[in-house]
């Protein structure tokens, strides 16, 4: 078969009517401190994995948080669980424990 | 010395101006536009960040003003300010002599009707912030055809921070509102998702930050960082809104049974007139500029106009009230001064 090197772009659009929030939903009635996160990017901030990889805890909570699963869990394989992200956070989230939880959970979702 | 002094609108800041003055022996004149006192304060139901009901606060205020010697004119317009403060003309073209004037004459609600982007007064169920405090004062949220909703949208910023429409400033009360209603649709309908858009959240008062995070925390409203570029219709009535989520860099869509627009506070459309007088200088946002922001808030050019309250800026109650209160000792220090 020839192939034209043509591919459809999957939509980037975040559809909240489509996405399903239960695993989000689940995970903030166990962490319920996870609503309070204001984005200020703290965590990122101070990231060992982030200063050498793509690696943004804010992005992959806040993707979590709309539903948006796929690829979270290789993600999170930067992570190398060293914990300053806990330290530096205002809302007091133990962020590492919730690296943890998420490549638990994920890891059979994001595919 | 006749010793009367008067203020230009009996909300908030008029009505404290008028408490303040009459302990200190002036005789305060009201000229209120509508039919009674109270302002914005009559529509709404209950006041951020503690709840209280904004009737407490308005019967309080009422009974003071009751009590003075301040003299009432409801249902009456000032169509213009005196150069040097000394008197007004009212809208039947009479003249009404004073010793000072003090400007209180608030802000309008920004009409969302203007963003015709987000379909307020189009399509059912898009309201705005002051419509929910009606709804609440009336028993709760409903749609339009009378359901409760399920999912609902609040969009901050709606006529603040927007040169679109001619509003580059801040509101500043919206924020902590729109958290306020949030919490409030959460409590009348547990089960209802809320989603909130919002640029930045700015929670300046004492007990804001506290009421946004116990939003967060203990009622689970969905914080979305991105303004809601339109909304439309669907099939069944819903409404579909469109924003980029920008913590996260892609477009967002969803559909919501409701969309709450937090509108913003835009300049008293009195003010335009008010500037005629050349002691009176305005803002470019259309606010009555005073004389010195830091250390004479409620004054103007002229030593016998004063300002009180939203006229000069938005502002809360509280702030408001203070502003009263100011605003008399200054109209006294400069009549005590003129008699001696």
């Amino acid at each position: 078969m020839t192939t034209w090197g043509y591919s459809i772009s999957r939509p980037r659009s975040i559809d909240i009517d489509r996405n399903d929030m239960s695993y989000s939903q689940e995970l903030l009635r166990e962490y319920p401190e996870l609503q309070t996160c204001i984005a200020c990017g703290n965590c990122t901030a101070t990231c060992t994995a982030a200063n050498l990889t793509s690696f943004s805890l804010r992005k992959v909570h806040t993707l979590v948080r709309r539903g948006e699963y796929q690829g979270m869990a290789e993600e999170l394989e930067k992570c190398m669980l060293c914990g300053k992200c806990r330290l530096a956070c205002p809302r007091g989230i133990n962020t590492r424990q919730i690296v943890l939880t998420l490549k638990k959970h994920l890891v059979n979702r994001s595919r | 010395m006749t010793g009367r002094v008067i203020i230009i609108g009996g909300g908030v800041a008029g009505m404290q101006t008028a408490i303040t003055l009459d302990e200190l022996g002036f005789k305060p004149v009201i000229i209120e536009k509508e039919a009674s006192l109270g302002g914005k304060l009559c529509r709404w139901d209950r006041l951020f960040p503690t709840m209280t009901p904004a009737q407490e606060v308005l019967g309080d205020l009422l009974k003071r003003v009751e009590k003075t010697a301040s003299e009432v004119r409801t249902s009456t317009t000032v169509s213009e300010i005196e150069e040097q403060g000394r008197g007004v003309t009212l809208s039947d073209g009479s003249r009404l002599d004073a010793e000072a004037v003090v400007v209180a004459s608030g802000f309008d609600i920004f009409p969302a009707e203007r963003k015709e982007e987000y379909g307020y007064g189009l399509y059912d169920n898009v309201y705005t912030t002051v419509d929910v405090e009606r709804m609440f004062r009336e028993g709760g949220v409903r749609m339009a055809d009378g359901r409760e909703p399920k999912t609902v949208a609040f969009l901050h910023c709606v006529g603040s921070r927007d040169e679109k429409v001619n509003q580059r400033h801040c509101s500043r009360v919206c924020c902590i509102t729109g958290v306020k209603q949030a919490i409030e649709v959460k409590q009348q309908i547990p089960g209802a998702e809320i989603f909130s858009f919002y640029m930045d959240m700015r929670m300046f008062g004492p007990g804001y930050e506290e009421l946004y995070r116990q939003a967060q925390q203990q009622y689970n409203i969905h914080f979305v960082r991105g303004r809601i570029s339109e909304a439309s219709p669907t099939i069944d009535h819903r409404i579909h809104i469109k924003a980029e989520d920008t913590l996260i860099g892609r477009p967002l869509r969803m559909s919501v049974d409701m969309l709450i627009l937090a509108v913003g506070m835009q300049a008293g459309s009195s003010n335009v007139a008010f500037g005629r007088n050349n002691n009176i200088d305005l803002y470019p946002s259309g606010f009555l500029r005073p004389l010195n922001q830091f250390s004479g808030n409620v004054r103007s050019s002229s030593p016998r106009l004063f300002y009180a309250g939203t006229v000069t800026a938005p502002k809360n109650i509280g702030e408001s009230i203070n502003e009263g209160i100011a605003a008399a000792y200054q109209v006294a220090q400069t009549l005590n001064a003129a008699k001696s």
